[in-house]
Parts: C-alpha cells; sequence; structure tokens
C-alpha cells in the first residue's frame, strides 16, 4: 500500500493498516466509554488512551474481528480511569440531565412525525439514563449487547468471562432494566 | 425445562443465538409455561422501547484527529520544518489511501459475512433432508470418499480419515456454495454433525483459522493449498477448533 522510497515506511505504514482497521469503530468504542464512564471528557480520555495502548500492542493483535479487541482495552483503560478517580464510580446518575447540551441527542429519525420523534426521543434518553444507572458489570453486559451489537462470544472477550456468565448477567441486566423501566413510566404518566 | 434454565436462555433466544435444538427447548417450554411466556413478551416489549442507533454516542469531530495526530505519522525523519511539511501533506495522502482501504475491507467484511451465511444454510439444508441430501457418497474410507470427486469438481478436495481422533467421516456430496459447486466432506462427532466445504480459491495463500458463529451454528474457516475451508457444526467452538486441528495435522502426514 505505501510508496516507495520514504524512510520509516514500515512504522508508517503499520500506522496507517491500523488506522484503517481501528478507526471505523470509533464511534462505537466512544459510545461504550461514555457508558462505562458517564462523562463526556473522560470518554474522550478513555478512547485516546484505548487507540494509544491498542496501536502499541497492534503487533499482538492475532487478526479477526478488531472490535471486541478494541472493547477489551478501552473497558481496562475505563477501569484504571474509574480507579483513580472514585467519584466517577460512586457518583448515582439520577438521569436528570446535567448541563443540557451534553445529553442532547445526536441523531435525526428519517420519516417520524415530530410527535413520534419526540416520543422516540423521549424513550431513548430515559433508557440511556435507566441503562446509566445500572451497577456497572451489568451496564457492560447490556451495552455491548444492545447497542454495540456484539455476539455472546464478543462480549465474553471483552469481560473475559465465560459465555455461561454473559448470559446469566444479561439475563439480570434486563431484569434490573426491565424493573427500572416500568417504573419509569407509571412516574411519567402520574 | 424448568423455569429458572428457561428465564436465562430465554434471553438467548431473544438474541438469536441458541442452536436449533436449545431453541426447541425453550419454545417448547415456554409454550407450556404462562409465566414464562409473559416475561418472554415483556422483554420484548423492553427490546422494541430500546432504538439503539438513537442509544449510541458519536465521537466528538476532534477526536479522531487527535488520535491520528499521535500516531506516527509518515515519513517519520527528523524534526525539521520541511519534513514537517512533507509529513502532512503525505498525511493527506496517506488518508485518502487509508479511506479506500476501509472501503475495501468493508466490502470484503460484507462478502465474507455473505458466504458465512451461505455456508451456514448449507449446512441446515443437509441436515433438514437427511435422508434426501446429506450424503452422494456414503463411506468411510477416504480412498473411497476422495475419488469421487473427480470430475465432479475442478480440484481434489483433501479427504482425511480421523475417526481415531473422535470425529468419524461419514462421506462427501456436492454442493453450492456462493453459487458455486463445492465439496462437502461429511463428518460426525457423537450425534453432531459436522460438514467441511471445500472452494477451490485459486491465488489464496494459506491463512490461518478464524472462528466465527452465526445463528447458534460455529463456523471455523481457513485456507490451503488454493482451498478456502469451512467447517460447520452445532457443536461447540472448542471442539470444532479441535476438529479443525486435527484436520490440518492430518493433511500434513
Amino acid at each position: 500500500m505505501m510508496a516507495g522510497g520514504v524512510a520509516d515506511a514500515s512504522d508508517g505504514s503499520r500506522a496507517e493498516r491500523f488506522k484503517a482497521l481501528a478507526l471505523p469503530h470509533l464511534d462505537d468504542v466512544y459510545t461504550l466509554a461514555r457508558y462505562l464512564l458517564r462523562s463526556a471528557s473522560d470518554a474522550d480520555d478513555a478512547v485516546q488512551e484505548c487507540y494509544l495502548r491498542a496501536f502499541r500492542h497492534f503487533d499482538s493483535f492475532r487478526g479477526g474481528p478488531i472490535k471486541p479487541w478494541l472493547m477489551a482495552i478501552l473497558r481496562n483503560v475505563a477501569h484504571a480511569t474509574s480507579g483513580a478517580n472514585v467519584r466517577l464510580v460512586f457518583t448515582a446518575d439520577t438521569g436528570e440531565p446535567q448541563g443540557g447540551a451534553q445529553i442532547l441527542p445526536l441523531w435525526r429519525e428519517d420519516g417520524d412525525t415530530p410527535e413520534q420523534a419526540m416520543l422516540r426521543r423521549h424513550d431513548s434518553e430515559t433508557m440511556r439514563a435507566l441503562i446509566a444507572q445500572l451497577p456497572a458489570e451489568f451496564r457492560e453486559v447490556i451495552v455491548l449487547r444492545e447497542i454495540n451489537d456484539l455476539s455472546y462470544r464478543d462480549i465474553a472477550t471483552v469481560i473475559e468471562a465465560p459465555i455461561g456468565t454473559v448470559m446469566s448477567r444479561l439475563a439480570r441486566a434486563r431484569g434490573m432494566l426491565r424493573e427500572a423501566w416500568i417504573a419509569a413510566e407509571g412516574r411519567g404518566q402520574s | 425445562m424448568n423455569c429458572d434454565e428457561a428465564k436465562v436462555l430465554m434471553h438467548a433466544l431473544i438474541d438469536g443465538e441458541l442452536d436449533a435444538g436449545h431453541a426447541r427447548e425453550v419454545e417448547a417450554h415456554i409454550m407450556g409455561c404462562a409465566d414464562c411466556a409473559a416475561r418472554l413478551r415483556e422483554f420484548q416489549e423492553l427490546r422494541k422501547a430500546m432504538t439503539p442507533a438513537a442509544m449510541r454516542y458519536t465521537a466528538p469531530a476532534g477526536l479522531r484527529e487527535r488520535i491520528e495526530g499521535k500516531l506516527p505519522a509518515l515519513p517519520a525523519t527528523g524534526a525539521s520544518r520541511r519534513a514537517v511539511i512533507k509529513g502532512f501533506a503525505g498525511g493527506a495522502a496517506l488518508s485518502a489511501i487509508a479511506a479506500s482501504g476501509v472501503l475495501v475491507m468493508v466490502m470484503r467484511g460484507d462478502d465474507q459475512r455473505r458466504v458465512l451465511g451461505e455456508v451456514v444454510s448449507a449446512h441446515l439444508r443437509s441436515l433438514q433432508a437427511q435422508q434426501a441430501h446429506l450424503i452422494d457418497v456414503q463411506s468411510s474410507d477416504q480412498h473411497t470418499v476422495k475419488p469421487w470427486f473427480n470430475g465432479r469438481l475442478d480440484v481434489a478436495p483433501p479427504v482425511v480419515e480421523l475417526t481415531a481422533q473422535g470425529f468419524t467421516l461419514l462421506g462427501g456430496r456436492l454442493d453450492y456454495v456462493d453459487a458455486k459447486p463445492v465439496a462437502a466432506i461429511v463428518y460426525r462427532r457423537r450425534v453432531h454433525i459436522i460438514n467441511l466445504f471445500c472452494a477451490p480459491a485459486p491465488g489464496s495463500g494459506n491463512s490461518g483459522a478464524t472462528m466465527e458463529s452465526l445463528h447458534g451454528y460455529n463456523v471455523r474457516r481457513w485456507s490451503e493449498n488454493g482451498l478456502n475451508l469451512w467447517a460447520v457444526s452445532d457443536i461447540n467452538a472448542e471442539e470444532l477448533a479441535e476438529f479443525g486441528e486435527k484436520f490440518e495435522a492430518a493433511l500434513k502426514q
């Protein structure tokens, strides 16, 4: 892929190969970081650290899908981050939009009427907030499965646990989310 | 199956992660259990309320640039201003190359995904019409199965006996994947069938095995000696990997 005659082309072409493989998953990795760390600026830092770390260890990447590999690194970075900054772990996010603008939806749905769009936005915001309140080990499996769309096998790789654990944790996570959702719906109607 | 098992497995059912046998078991339980049926409906409702696209975040524009900026740029010589300027110019050209690289990768990925779907479908077809078309040539002798493909395919597929290693050769048949004739070599592990599909792939080098799964079936894919090979089965990934390794080892003997 590289033009000849360039000094240190091997290092540069390695970087290009890495970029071509890893950067398409930036939004996915960033999404996971947002849910794990619950802060835009911490997510930003963690994703940057994740990519640099991934590049340093690119030689140890053994092929196959790169997304789970990146997410496993992100998860380790996020754990280190929240370890260093205990506030992040124990601050209960109440689902109240902090700073308003930050939580504004970044998507546009085509073909929705304004009412539908508003309902959908409401649902998604509620759901984001409810997921953010789940304990970390349940939050991560829900996000990896429902939002990052990973298979059980890939989730098992990311969280370094057997598939059976993935399955039972996901079952519990959905149970907790369902109860929280019903409670939130009730508040919404009353 | 009891409710405790069904409570966990219904999630794998919703996610399409169960093999056909387990899916039937869970469905059978749910048919006969009003509680579990109600629970399953609730989880399906919950799923409907989630719009993954709307729950995602988009990385801020500056983040990508910051990451790219910290990776080694081309050409990484000296620190003279001239080199830096050159580096920028080179960077732009490389971004274009990288962008086209991404495109090729995405397309190749889709293609592999589609072929993966096809081999799993071919595997399922072979099981559903068990009497009709699992096996064209039935023999546990590799010297009977291998010559049968002569004149039916452009290549001689590798056929090895692995009975001693726990995989019984049942025979072979002609199948179609990606609209091209392929050899399917059929093995049995306990009660599970393994279909090994071999398609000629001229010019392809040897590539290491990758393991993937689709609809609860595991697929081990690799290339060697101008052949693409896919081993498909509902046995677990570890055993399928073992099958692939034993197969490759036997070929080398």
